[in-house]
């Protein structure tokens, strides 16, 4: 498995979350989720303008072996979907924490980041 | 958990290990799409030990078959060829499928890993009857090399007497044998042996350009063909028609008395519900267990996957008679537009 880059703060249901320097929040899924979905095949994202509320479903993804719902790390409003993925899914596969994003939320509380677990806790989180 | 005798090799291939009904196989090697295209394009080789050989033996092993066996043994016996079936209880609901070889004069099942004791109870059950005796083949294995250069493969392995088998047809070379039986529909071979010829033919296979495939991609490959999975799409409680199956249970000869027949003689293919294929035209994936609706009633999807070959969502589902080839499946409360089809999704061999 690909080391987890530090700057990122994770849910235990396997979804990422980086702050941006524009103070927008990053959301994806991780490495050990998309390894253990195997294939990814289809993802359905939210609509922009759509408000979101902490660990509530906020997007789906399929792999060829299961559905499983994307949860959102923190609350707010999605400003930006990853609409590349619509067409190239497979990206998640081969670039979770980059290319492989999910959807940008402008976040009511930038405070609830710190509920989020750090790499190393999310790390102790995978290995149970 | 049980092991094939290819364990290590899988490993060594970064094979992710799953349980697969008591037995560790490998799931995938990487990527089970790539897997699937390299067996559609090319070849690939599965490991597929963990299935169930039984050897039946006695004077009275073709009689015994006839009586046990949807399918009409006597069209193989004596001949080196391969015929694909079900084991029926007296209400002709559905044991297990499996294919009966017939080698030299000898009796081979080959069957589902997960109904082995199931099968064996059966088997014995009857066996006093005709006095064969039914042994579980447990120092053998099975690799299936499929693809449509599996042909090449057999041929620099085995020569042209094995590469050049029918479908069906099996043969002996060196005390290995040599099927064209498979299912995957592509074209492909099976190859049974003694354990410890195992790891020989599974390194030939690869150095003559197959890549290993796992249980995963050997799924989306039968689902592509229509191939029915135990479990999935049948079980006991499932008759021949309702899978699509009703062309296994051979009733030529009349005389022939066989477990299960008159159940299935009683039944009125147009009162069952029938197996179709199902095409989903939106984005999303077909899973097991959702509903479908048709203007004449309802139904249920058995298999589902993500087609890599079709690039979209197929299906294997049980639905009451219609002859609409339109209906809707519902995915996360949502109602989609299905197109009713063939199971056979390709339609190559």
């Amino acid at each position: 498995m690909s080391e987890i880059p530090g700057d990122l703060k994770f849910l235990s249901s396997h979804e990422w979350a980086r702050l941006e320097d524009d103070g927008t929040v990053t959301v994806g899924i991780s490495d050990h989720a998309q390894d253990l979905l195997g294939d990814i095949v289809f993802i359905e994202l939210p609509e922009v303008g759509k408000e979101v509320e902490a660990e509530g479903d906020a997007a789906i993804v399929e792999s060829v072996k299961a559905a499983s719902d994307v949860y959102t790390p923190i609350s707010g409003e999605i400003i930006e979907v990853n609409s590349a993925l619509e067409e190239q899914p497979e990206t998640v596969n081969g670039s979770p924490y980059d290319d492989g994003w999910f959807f940008k939320v402008k976040p009511i509380n930038v405070d609830e980041m710190s509920n989020l677990l750090s790499p190393e806790q999310y790390s102790e989180v995978c290995e149970d | 958990m049980k092991k094939t005798f290819l364990y290590e090799d899988h490993l060594s291939h970064a094979a992710k290990m799953v349980d697969f009904s008591g037995w560790s196989m490998p799931i995938n090697y990487g990527s089970q799409i790539d897997e699937h295209h390299q067996v559609r394009n090319d070849v690939g080789v599965f490991d597929v030990s963990h299935m169930s050989i039984f050897k039946i033996s006695g004077q009275n092993a073709e009689s015994y078959l006839r009586y046990i066996f949807s399918n009409d043994v006597k069209k193989i016996s004596s001949k080196n060829k391969a015929l694909y079936g079900l084991l029926l209880n007296e209400n002709a609901g559905i044991i297990d499928d499996l294919i009966v070889y017939c080698l030299e004069g000898d009796f081979l099942i080959v069957s589902n890993c997960a109904t082995k004791e199931k099968n064996e109870d059966w088997y014995q059950r009857h066996a006093s009857e005709f006095d064969v005796s039914v042994e579980y083949v447990d120092n053998q294995g099975i690799l299936a090399v499929q693809g449509p250069n599996s042909i090449k493969v057999i041929e620099k392995i085995f020569g042209e007497e094995a590469s050049s088998l029918n479908t069906y047809e099996c043969i002996k070379v060196n005390g290995v044998m040599i099927a064209k039986t498979g299912y995957t529909g592509e074209e492909g071979f099976e190859v049974i042996c003694e354990n410890k010829y195992l790891r020989k033919i599974w390194n030939s296979v690869m150095e003559s350009g197959a890549k290993p495939i796992g249980l995963a991609a050997r799924d989306t490959l039968r689902l592509e063909a229509g191939f029915c999975l135990y479990g999935s799409d049948m079980d006991e409680s499932v008759n021949p028609y309702a899978c699509g199956l009703s062309w296994t249970v051979d009733l030529n000869d009349g005389d022939r008395e066989f477990i299960g027949k008159q159940a299935f003689l009683e039944m009125n293919e147009e009162d069952e519900q029938k197996m179709i294929g199902v095409l989903l035209n939106d984005k999303g994936i077909l899973r097991p267990g959702y509903e479908i609706t048709h203007v004449d009633g309802k139904g249920v999807v058995l298999s589902g996957t993500f087609s890599p070959t079709l690039k979209r969502s197929i299906g294997l589902a049980r639905v009451d008679q219609t002859d609409e080839q339109i209906g809707h499946v519902k995915i996360r409360n949502k109602e989609l537009v299905i197109e009713f089809v063939s199971p056979r999704f390709l339609k190559k061999i």
